[in-house]
């Protein structure tokens, strides 16, 4: 709406644009920060206040020991994920990020599962068990405790899987990722 | 103290407490200037005063538990206007960590969300290395408070001083340079664009670039309008100044935003005082955003050319860019019949009253007028904080002070404080309310006995006047809770503090007045009766389009 009988010249088409906020998929954070204390309730309390959901997270050493690693999933969907690296960025106990693509990435998440198992539903739990390369590393007269490592579908199929014999109690540690290695795929 | 000294302080704003007095016995004889407030909030608002107006780091002091808490507000009044402090908190005995001790309060976790950075000493040694990082941290970048809580036993213990000389922050390296690609394109976005707008902000000032952006705007007839906390980045008034953008800016500001084909975001964050309703601001313009901060980029409005870094070093490039292109400076000529139509339409103002009343508006056009314009200013929140904002022209980066983010009710009277402190020549004034004076009003004593000479001026309404307004426009006049009477008597309260205290009736002989006040030597209180129920216009209804002002 400039004036009247004045023709629109501006062309900033060639301007590259914003790029779409939300991914829409799945991300994996793998962010190293400085083993200090409190380091973790800061990243956290960022999440909260920043009103970011956090689908799982898990925090471990790394192979130097002034460095922990943190890994957390989030649903790229609700969040703008840019805004979500350039918030942590700002924490200055963070060193460095890396939003992992699912496709060059390897992940994976141990679950417990607790289920009832007595009698002839034994025999079917440690079947199941087998199926999904798991160990069973408790059993008691009525239940059995079994061991899951694998992607998150995995470990979420054996749970609809195990579920009908009773699942009295489960346990999942949340993802954690590696990239791939360059060019040995 | 050692470290305080090697960082360049000279002065502290604070209150002792059982869990700093180690620090506070290295003050005795220090060397460096302690300003004894009488509530830590009055001590985190100086140094964020002092701060402001020297571009120095402020620093403030608390004890453990309360004196701490009492710094919470000061702490994110800082974070939100990005404004350089140290706190510095006494800490209980590491024995006593978590055990609830007396005094004891999660100072680090209570501002954990309220901070550019914290750290909590743990071995006395650590306290060199901590206080240059803290310094480094809150200058650099984009500034920020930042919280040093040092336990009592730790502060205690005598450590040989050995002067730090590097900080190792591997997370912390703030991007300063901006990208030459996207500075090109930013200048080629301008020398193409017909209806562009500079929209500049605090950041410009917080960078020291005054200067450069008025070379920056004045490469070509560029429209330039900065938000609150942004007025003094560019020298009003002046034809090419519009005046400040937002809830309560001109109406050109606002409809050149809402028109604009290009606005030129220099160090501001789109706040929603700004844009009005986010889906209908500014419909037609691209943007270019230029922030210190990459998190602000495209964090509400998505930047079509963003450019990370310092904005003085952008502001020279782009200028550089910008001359380089040779674009014709005839074709912003429409845009400008435009923009002055809406100037000649639209002015600022006000009724005058017919009698002796002084209209708000009228007693900031005195002040302006009685200081030559000079002054620094620093207000306080409300209604009083806009028209001083709408009503005084500040031609320079640091002669505005005021509680933009956090909207502090209070910040007016200790930043005054620290401004004089840091600036001795020059005059300070404090723009106030009768409602936000109260929150600091102890502070008059601070400035009684240290002979800080600030003239902090009344708009006297009997009100929490911008509350009133609120409830008039869109509450139906149910004023709730905030006729505050004619309580305190402000003349009595300046006496008993040891200020002067001085009561102005007269609209014909105010300017006058005003300039014999300020003249007067020591801290002067002004209590001025202003019309009770004046609106602060023009405004943008909350959640309404800009273009949409009302009054
Ligand atoms: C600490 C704090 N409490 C409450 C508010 C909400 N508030 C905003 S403006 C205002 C009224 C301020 O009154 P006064 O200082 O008299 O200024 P006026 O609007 O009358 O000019 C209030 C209560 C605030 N900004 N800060």
């Amino acid at each position: 709406m400039g004036e009247p009988g004045v023709k629109e010249v501006l062309s900033l088409e060639d301007l590259e644009s914003a790029g779409s906020v939300r991914s829409g998929r799945k991300h994996i954070l793998s962010i190293l920060v400085e083993n200090k204390p409190g380091v973790l309730t800061r990243i956290t309390s960022l999440f909260a206040r920043r009103g970011f959901n956090i689908d799982t997270l898990s925090v471990g050493p790394t192979d130097d020991d002034h460095i922990s690693r943190i890994t957390i999933t989030l649903d790229g969907a609700n969040h703008p994920i840019d805004q979500v690296t350039k918030q942590l960025h700002k924490l200055v106990n963070v060193l460095k990020i890396r939003d992992l693509e699912p496709a060059d990435a390897v992940s994976r998440e141990l679950a417990m599962f607790k289920v009832t198992a007595d009698g002839n539903q034994r025999a079917e739990v440690m079947q199941l068990c087998d199926i999904f390369r798991g160990k069973v590393i408790d059993v008691t007269k009525r239940s059995l405790v079994v061991e899951i490592t694998g992607t998150v579908d995995k470990i979420e199929a054996f749970e609809r899987n195990v579920r009908p014999f009773g699942l009295i109690e489960m346990m999942r540690t949340g993802e954690i990722a590696i990239s791939r290695g360059r060019g040995e795929t | 103290m050692e470290c305080l000294k090697a960082e360049g302080v000279d002065v502290v704003f604070g209150l002792p407490g059982g869990a700093n007095i180690p620090t506070y016995d290295a003050l005795y004889d220090g060397g460096i200037r302690h300003i004894l407030v009488r509530h830590e909030a009055g001590g985190g608002h100086a140094a964020e005063g002092y701060a402001k107006a020297t571009g120095k780091v402020g620093v403030a002091f608390g004890t453990s538990g309360p004196g701490a808490t009492n710094l919470v507000t000061p702490i994110m009044d800082a974070m939100m206007d990005s404004v350089p402090v140290v706190f510095i908190t006494g800490q209980v005995r590491t024995d006593l960590l978590g055990t609830d001790g007396f005094q004891e309060a999660d100072v680090i976790g209570i501002t954990m969300p309220a901070v550019k950075h914290s750290i909590m000493i743990q071995h006395p040694t650590e306290i060199p290395r901590a206080v240059k990082e803290a310094f480094h941290i809150a200058r650099t970048g984009r500034p920020g408070p930042v919280v040093l809580d040092i336990p009592t036993d730790l502060s205690k213990a005598d450590i040989d001083y050995v002067p730090i000389t590097d900080v190792r922050l591997p997370g912390y390296q703030p991007t300063t340079e901006g990208n030459v690609k996207q500075v090109r394109q930013a200048a080629k976005a301008l020398a193409a664009a017909r209806r562009p707008v500079i929209y500049a902000g605090g950041g410009v000032i917080l960078a020291d670039a005054g200067d450069e952006l008025a070379a920056f705007c004045r490469a070509d007839r560029f429209p330039v309008t900065t938000t609150l906390n942004g007025l003094g980045a560019y020298p009003a008034p002046d034809p090419q100044w519009l005046g400040m953008l937002g809830m309560h800016g001109t109406r050109t500001a606002n409809y050149a935003m809402d028109e604009a084909d290009l606005i030129c975001c220099v160090g501001a964050r789109f706040d929603d005082r700004i844009t009005g309703k986010l889906s209908e601001f500014a419909p037609r313009a691209k943007f270019i955003h230029i922030d210190v901060d990459p998190a602000e980029i495209s964090k509400n409005v998505p930047a079509h050319i963003p450019i990370v870094g310092d904005a003085k070093g952008i502001l020279v490039k782009l200028k550089a860019e910008y001359d380089a292109l040779g674009a014709d400076p005839g074709r912003l000529s429409g845009w400008w019949q435009r923009i002055e139509g809406w100037q000649l339409k639209h002015p600022l103002g006000y009724e005058e009253s017919e009698d002796t009343e002084i209209k708000p508006q009228r007693l900031i056009e005195a002040v302006y007028e009685a200081t030559g314009g000079e002054a620094i200013i620093t207000t306080d929140v409300g209604q009083h904080q806009m028209w001083a904002a709408q009503y005084y022209h500040y031609k320079r980066p640091r002669q505005w002070i005021s509680s933009g983010g956090l909207g502090t009710m209070g910040f007016g009277l200790p930043a005054a404080m620290g401004a004089a402190v840091g600036c001795p020549e020059a005059t300070v004034v404090c723009l106030t309310g009768d409602g936000s004076i109260q929150m600091n009003a102890q502070e008059f004593a601070t400035c009684a006995q240290e002979a800080i000479p600030v003239k902090v001026i009344i708009a006297n309404n009997g009100y929490l006047g911008m509350v009133r307004q609120w409830q008039e426009l869109f509450w139906e006049k149910r004023y709730s809770s905030v006729d505050m009477g004619r309580f305190p008597d402000f003349v009595k309260l300046a006496e008993a503090y040891g200020c002067t205290g001085v009561r102005l009736t007269n609209k014909d002989t105010l300017v006058d007045d005003i300039r014999a006040a300020i003249a007067t030597p020591g801290p002067v209180v002004v209590d001025v009766r202003v019309t009770r129920e004046e609106n602060t216009y023009p405004m943008i209804v909350p959640g309404e389009a800009a273009r949409d002002m009302v009054g």
